[in-house]
Formats: structure tokens, C-alpha cells, sequence
């Protein structure tokens, strides 16, 4: 019985026509090339792509270092942009005083794209890579600080009622109510967060840097080798989706309540 | 329906579809939930006959399956066994995958109005997709059934969440009056009200049924709610689900609030108890062992 | 509650001012060269609205209407060609079980691949313009797309089974169910989308434009131009602000049923 509903399931899992997409995605992508459709001379294939891999970049000290520059910079900037946007969150959505006088500067800051913050932040900060943990920090910090702010605002005002009634002290509240209900909008918060900052990163890199995935990919462009580019681009979209299973299971630890 | 109407009707079937519309013949019913090879049957060897325009409440402890067998009727699920006829003819059996249609319509739960249209485009909705009535003509019959059913014409262009939650669900019931059903199937659309206000829709729901005569099968836990109404009430048993009682309620209409201090109301009310406290405690306790 | 209204209105000044005060202080008297680099906020507003600006842009001059038009330009084109074309995907998806295998399992290899990382390869391969149009219009498809299947999935399967029993084809319920039901979630998609839209129109035109607001930030760094690059990223904010405040007016207006609801539960 058991086995047989476990196949049930791995079958019902194996989604034929994904799989189907996926192939002739690759498939469509070999042949645009290879017949040389207008708008793809200058793509290579995906083959040319791991033989480039293969050869130049699997064993190069360079481009594992690049993977390492990028995700330090992602590192550092997410962390920072979680350790203090957090409280802030916490802050307005808790003291009206802090929200009156705090939310409408937030509101005024938000809509700047970070990348717009480049140029600034490299004359103000000492050196480059403290701009772009910077840049990276501000992609992150106002989406991480306005899904706490929310959360807060949604807690139901029952349950605040019931823990004041049974006696609980202001602290206490915070401990047992407010901060386990405000747990979703923080992982939600950091799932968008860490995004971002992926996407943050490589266009600073580009923009405003020597090392790093992005720049890897900028190189690609700048010395017409396509193929480094489309390399650089698999290269982040793996690193990307790492990083995000890591805040995933970083999530699934902070609520267990949500295994069923 | 058009549908119905092509299937050739069986000597034994002709005699029951010789009355008016509406009658529900359910045959030996069972449903069996198989997702990952468990089996949970939610309905098993069920029979019920009922006549038309007859008003049935079936009862039960939650999770007895009663909401499954309504799923069933209404044309949402399918069924692992028996067969289903209405008006003799066949609405679901094994071979036959049921399928929703205007001559059965629910009344939801937790209320289904399309938040989107006004009350009156809701009404108007079953006739005008089914074809059947001019624009003109469809919303000359809301109206009327809007003003008959409590003076609700003066909400007609007020969208559903402008109303009370008692006045939704008068509003879905005339939507599904609409459309001319055999049948109605309520499942258990008062449940979240308070007393006051669910005395009140019990006064309107007879009105209505008064008014027109469908078949009603009204799923609740209420027994109570379900003597007032009913002319027959089914107690079902806990899962697996099945007829456990049938009682034909012999109360007369018009139903008054006042019957339900009646000695003949307490007395039927002491009969059914009985059977429904045993399974609503066999059903606790299995929730219990089943969470430890 | 005018009062409320009233202190609350002088927090949010003193909470502004505050910010000016912060810049305009640190800027002055931080004896750090970090801050001596920076431009203070009066240097900023006297540059922005000067009818002879020193760096060649203020409120007075052509050229900074014509940058702010092809920024603007740039970000439409993206917004309406993701919306007219990730809106529809996402309806799809939540219609048909077989669109949503192929396209969710595509959407699923894409997604993962940040969308300025396609700006070096859409420079390749498309005409300048349109490389950056390509990299916006990427980003807000993704999310029109993902919040259009969303709201689909969130729709209370009572009202499809309500309308199957009122006789509704697969047709009708496409028109009368699905679409209205995803309705919030597909303008939380349109906003989400134009907020990202601008996000990355500043990053594609610093990288890879000659004109609009990302390349006047940048070339402003180039030559040294502080206050220019400030008057740069203020434009950009107001504009990312105003182009969401039109898409919720819009939304309101379109969903004057939930508007209603509220205005009598709240």
C-alpha cells in the first residue's frame, strides 16, 4: 500500500509536459543557432557554453572567486539591511510617535531604485566594495522594513486585548504576540529581500566593479565572447537560486508551526 | 432538460417521474476517498427517497459525510457506487461522472455571490447564461421575486458585501430560485448567525417555500433548526456516513415559532437527540484518538 | 479626529525636516572628507530650481524634460507590453492545468536569473533602444505573470461551483469569475511591476543608454556634477511614486465593488 501511493506520488511529481518545455526550450535555442536565424548569429549554444565551462573557467581561480565576491557582497548587504530593518519595522508599527514622524521619510526614500544610489554612494563611501554592500543593503532594507511595519499592523487586535487582560506586561506582549505574529511578513520580507539583492548586486558589479559575477558577465560583453555572458548569466541564476533555498530552510526553522 | 429528456425511462422509473418534478431517488450511494491509497469512505451504502416538493433535512455530526453526499447531488464530486435518479432519470452513478446544472442549485456555506455584481446581476446571471430569458424579462422577474421575498428590490444595485450576512443569503436563495431548480440544496447556510438573526431567515426560507414548492434538501447540525423546518429529517451516522434514522415530522404548515415549545416538537426532538448525541460523541472521541 | 489629523500632519513635517536637518547638518559640520563629498540639500534645491544652473540641469532647462520623457517612454512601453502580455499567461495558467505545466516549468528555469544579468546579453543582441526596453519589460512580465496566477489560485472554488450551477460555460466563467476574482491580486502585480519596471529602467540606462534619468545619473558622476546626480535620483523617485499612485487610482476605480464594501464595513 505504502509504496504503491509513494510511485503514485514521484509520478504525479514528474511533470512530463515541464519536462517537455523545458527540453524544447533547449532544443529551440540549439537550432535559432545553428541555422543561423537573423537576431542569433551571434548567440552560442548552449554546448558552446559548457565547453567554454569546461575548459577555460572550471578550473580557474578567478572565476570561483568571482562566485565568492558576489556572494559575500550579497551576504553582507542582506544581513545588515535584516538587522536593521527589522526593528524599524518592529518600531513603526508598534510606536505611533516613531511611525508619525518616520513613516512619510521612508515613504519619501523608498521609490528611489537603488541603483539610482551608485554614483553617490561611491563618492561618499571609502572604498568600492562598501558601496555596493551598500547598494545591496538598500534593495533589500525598505521591503524588509515595510512587510514587518505591515505585519505588525495586521496582528489581530484580539489577541492583544487577551494578553493584556490576562495581566502580561507591555514586554511580554512584544515577546509572546507580536513577534511570533510577525514571523511570516519577515520571512515573506526576506524571500523578496534576498532577490533583489541578487539583482542589485550584478548590476553594481557592472556598473561600479572588477570582481564579482556581474563583472564576469560584463567582461563577456565587453570582450564580444558571448558565451562568458550567457555563462555569467547561468552562473547568478545558480547562485541566485541557492541563496534562496538558503532563506527558504532559514525560514522553515523560524516557523515550525508551519510543517503541516 | 434536453439531456434527460433523450434517455429512455425504464417501466419502474416511469412510475415514480409520473409525479411532479423533483424527485430525489438516491440508490445504495457510497464514497470512498482514496488520495494516497488510506480509504476513507465518507459516505457508505446510503438510501434515501424523497418525494417531490418535499422539504428534507439531513443531520449529522460534522464530518459524517453529510456535506459528501450533498457534493455528490449537487454534481461537484463523483460517486464510488450506486446511482442517483432524479424524476427517474439518472443524474450520477459510477459510469456517469455527475455534472452541475440549474436543476439542482446549492446555496453555499459560507455564501457564494459573486462579490463583483450588483445583487440584481447575480439573480439575473442563471437565466441569462442559461439562454432562457430575455435581459428584459429576467430582470422583470428579479425584481418581482426580490419584492416578494421581504421588500429586498430597494437593495437590487447594492453590491453583496453592502449587506447584512442574513440578507446575502436571502438574496443567493432567490438566485438560485431563479432558475426554476427541481431541487435546492442548502448547505448549512445559517450556521454562522446568531440566534435572532437565524430565527429570522428561518421565517423567510419558509415563506420562500411556500411560496414555491421546490424539493429542498437542507444539510445542518441543528436539530433543532431541522424539525422546525422539515417535513422528513435524516440522521446520519458518523464515518462512515449513513442513514441511521428517518423521521417524518408531522408537524403543520405553516411552521410558528411557537411550535418549538409544542409537546409534539419536544417529544420528536427527544426521539432524534438520542441518535445524533451518540454519534456526535463516537465522532468526538475518534477525533480525539485520531490526534493523539 | 481633525486634531489627530493635525498632530499627525506636523509629525510627518517634523519627521521630513528632521531628514533635511540630518543632511544639511552632517554635510556642514561632519569633519569627514565622506561627507565633505556630498552636496548639501540647499546646494541641491538652489541647482534644481535655478533658471541658470551651474551643471546645465534644472526645472528651467529642456534637456531635463527630454531626459525625463525618454525614462518615462522607456518604462511605459515595458509596463504595457508585460501587462498585455504576462496578464493573459497568468489568467492561462489558473485556467488550463495543461499552460501551466509548459509555461511554469519555463517561468521556473527563467526565473531564478536576475533581471539585470540579461542587460549584457540584451546589448548583444538587440539595437541599443531596445535592449534596455527588453530588460524592464522582463522584470515586470515576471511579476505580472506570477501575481496574475496567483490571484487566479486564490479565488473561492464556491464561486466556480456556483457558477457551474447556474449554468455558466467554461467561457463564462473565464469572464464572470476568474478575471474579477484576480482583479486585487492582478494590480498588486501592475504595481509591483512598475515599481520594478523603474528599478530596473535606472539600472539598464546607467548601464547601457544615452539618454533618460539613469544616464544622466551617471554621466553627472562622470563629470562631477553632485548636485545634478541628486536632482537625477529625485526625479526618478517622484516619478516611480507618481506612476504607482495612478495604477491604485485606477484599481479603485475598476473595483468600485470592493471600494463600496469598504466604505460601509470601515
Amino acid at each position: 500500500m505504502r509504496s504503491s501511493s509513494a510511485f503514485v506520488r514521484w509520478r504525479k511529481g514528474l511533470n512530463w509536459r515541464g519536462a517537455v518545455a523545458v527540453a524544447s526550450f533547449i532544443l529551440l535555442w540549439q537550432l535559432l543557432v545553428r541555422f543561423k536565424v537573423p537576431g542569433f548569429e551571434t548567440i552560442p549554444t548552449l554546448s558552446d557554453v559548457f565547453s567554454t565551462f569546461w575548459t577555460k573557467y572550471m578550473l580557474s581561480a578567478k572565476y570561483w572567486k568571482a562566485w565568492a565576491v558576489s556572494f559575500e557582497r550579497v551576504g553582507y548587504g542582506f544581513v545588515i539591511s535584516q538587522v536593521l530593518g527589522i526593528p524599524i519595522g518592529l518600531l513603526l508599527g508598534t510606536r505611533q510617535m516613531f511611525h508619525d514622524v518616520m513613516f512619510s521619510v521612508i515613504e519619501i526614500l523608498r521609490p528611489i531604485p537603488p541603483l539610482a544610489w551608485v554614483p553617490i554612494s561611491i563618492l561618499f563611501w571609502p572604498t568600492n566594495e562598501m558601496s555596493i554592500v551598500f547598494i545591496t543593503f538598500i534593495g533589500a532594507f525598505f521591503i524588509i522594513v515595510i512587510n514587518v511595519h505591515d505585519g505588525v499592523r495586521s496582528i489581530k487586535k484580539e489577541h492583544l486585548w487577551l494578553a493584556r487582560s490576562l495581566g502580561a506586561s507591555p514586554w511580554r506582549i512584544f515577546q509572546r504576540i507580536i513577534i511570533p505574529s510577525v514571523i511570516p511578513s519577515i520571512a515573506v520580507g526576506m524571500t523578496l529581500g534576498i532577490a533583489v539583492t541578487w539583482n542589485v548586486v550584478i548590476a553594481a558589479e557592472m556598473i561600479a566593479s572588477d570582481t564579482g559575477l556581474g563583472r564576469l558577465t560584463w567582461e563577456g560583453y565587453v570582450s564580444n565572447t558571448p558565451a562568458v555572458v550567457i555563462l555569467g548569466m547561468i552562473s547568478i541564476g545558480l547562485a541566485g537560486y541557492l541563496s534562496t533555498k538558503l532563506v527558504d530552510y532559514a525560514e522553515k526553522k523560524m516557523m515550525p508551526w508551519r510543517k503541516a | 432538460m434536453a439531456l434527460f429528456d433523450k434517455i429512455e425511462v425504464t417501466p419502474r422509473d416511469a412510475a415514480t417521474s409520473a409525479a411532479i418534478d423533483g424527485a430525489l431517488s438516491i440508490r445504495r450511494v457510497s464514497k470512498v476517498y482514496d488520495p494516497d491509497g488510506a480509504g476513507v469512505v465518507a459516505v457508505q451504502d446510503c438510501s434515501v427517497e424523497i418525494a417531490p416538493g418535499e422539504f428534507v433535512a439531513i443531520v449529522g455530526p460534522s464530518g459524517c459525510g453529510k456535506s459528501t453526499l450533498l457534493n455528490v447531488l449537487a454534481g461537484f464530486d463523483t460517486l464510488t457506487a450506486g446511482e442517483i435518479l432524479l424524476d427517474g432519470n439518472p443524474l450520477a452513478s459510477v459510469s456517469r461522472p455527475p455534472q452541475p446544472g440549474p436543476d439542482r442549485v446549492v446555496v453555499f456555506q459560507h455564501g457564494a455571490l459573486f462579490p463583483w455584481k450588483t445583487v440584481l446581476e447575480n439573480i439575473m446571471y442563471g437565466p441569462l447564461r442559461q439562454k432562457t430569458m430575455t435581459n428584459a424579462a429576467a430582470e422583470e422577474k428579479a425584481l418581482d421575486l426580490l419584492r416578494r421575498c421581504g421588500g429586498l428590490d430597494t437593495v437590487a444595485s447594492s453590491y453583496p458585501a453592502q449587506l447584512s450576512s442574513g440578507m446575502q443569503r436571502r438574496v443567493e436563495i432567490i438566485r438560485a430560485l431563479m432558475n426554476e431548480p427541481k431541487v435546492l440544496l442548502l448547505d448549512e447556510p445559517f450556521r454562522a448567525m446568531d440566534s435572532v438573526s437565524k430565527a429570522t431567515m428561518h421565517r423567510h426560507l419558509l415563506e420562500m417555500y411556500s411560496l414555491c414548492r421546490k424539493t429542498i434538501v437542507f444539510i445542518t447540525h441543528d436539530l433543532e433548526e431541522a424539525i422546525y423546518l422539515a417535513d422528513t429529517v435524516i440522521v446520519m451516522t458518523t464515518r462512515p456516513g449513513t442513514v441511521k434514522k428517518v423521521l417524518k415530522i408531522s408537524l403543520p404548515r405553516p411552521r410558528l415559532p411557537q411550535m418549538m415549545s409544542s409537546h409534539e416538537y419536544l417529544e420528536i426532538k427527544r426521539q432524534v437527540a438520542e441518535g445524533v448525541h451518540e454519534e456526535a460523541k463516537k465522532a468526538f472521541e475518534r477525533g480525539e484518538r485520531e490526534h493523539a | 479626529m481633525r486634531m489627530l489629523r493635525n498632530r499627525k500632519f506636523w509629525m510627518m513635517c517634523a519627521g521630513n525636516l528632521g531628514l533635511f536637518a540630518l543632511w544639511y547638518g552632517s554635510v556642514k559640520w561632519i569633519p569627514l572628507e565622506s561627507f565633505r563629498r556630498m552636496p548639501d540639500p540647499v546646494r541641491v534645491m538652489t541647482e534644481w530650481f535655478n533658471p541658470n544652473p551651474v551643471f546645465g540641469i534644472s526645472i528651467f532647462v529642456k534637456t531635463y524634460y527630454f531626459h525625463i520623457l525618454y525614462s518615462t517612454y522607456r518604462a511605459l512601453v515595458s509596463f504595457f507590453l508585460a501587462v498585455s502580455l504576462g496578464v493573459p499567461l497568468g489568467i492561462l495558467m489558473g485556467w488550463n492545468k495543461k499552460v501551466r505545466e509548459f509555461a511554469s516549468a519555463l517561468l521556473g528555469l527563467l526565473q531564478p536569473v536576475p533581471p539585470l544579468a540579461w542587460v549584457p546579453l540584451a546589448i548583444l543582441i538587440l539595437p541599443g533602444e531596445a535592449a534596455v526596453i527588453f530588460v524592464c519589460f522582463l522584470v515586470a512580465f515576471f511579476a505580472t505573470a506570477l501575481n496574475t496566477y496567483v490571484g487566479v489560485k486564490s479565488i473561492d472554488p464556491d464561486y466556480f461551483r456556483a457558477a457551474a450551477c447556474l449554468g455558466a460555460s467554461r467561457k463564462d466563467v473565464l469572464f464572470d469569475v476568474i478575471i474579477p476574482g484576480a482583479l486585487p491580486n492582478i494590480f498588486t502585480g501592475l504595481q509591483i511591476a512598475m515599481g520594478a519596471a523603474w528599478f530596473s529602467l535606472a539600472a539598464g540606462e546607467m548601464i547601457a543608454a544615452q539618454y533618460g534619468l539613469g544616464f544622466l545619473i551617471m554621466e553627472s558622476y562622470n563629470l562631477v556634477q553632485v548636485p545634478t546626480i541628486v536632482i537625477g535620483m529625485a526625479t526618478l523617485g517622484l516619478l516611480g511614486y507618481f506612476s504607482s499612485m495612478f495604477i491604485r487610482y485606477v484599481g479603485g476605480k475598476l473595483m468600485r465593488w470592493r471600494e463600496e464594501a469598504m466604505g460601509v464595513k470601515g
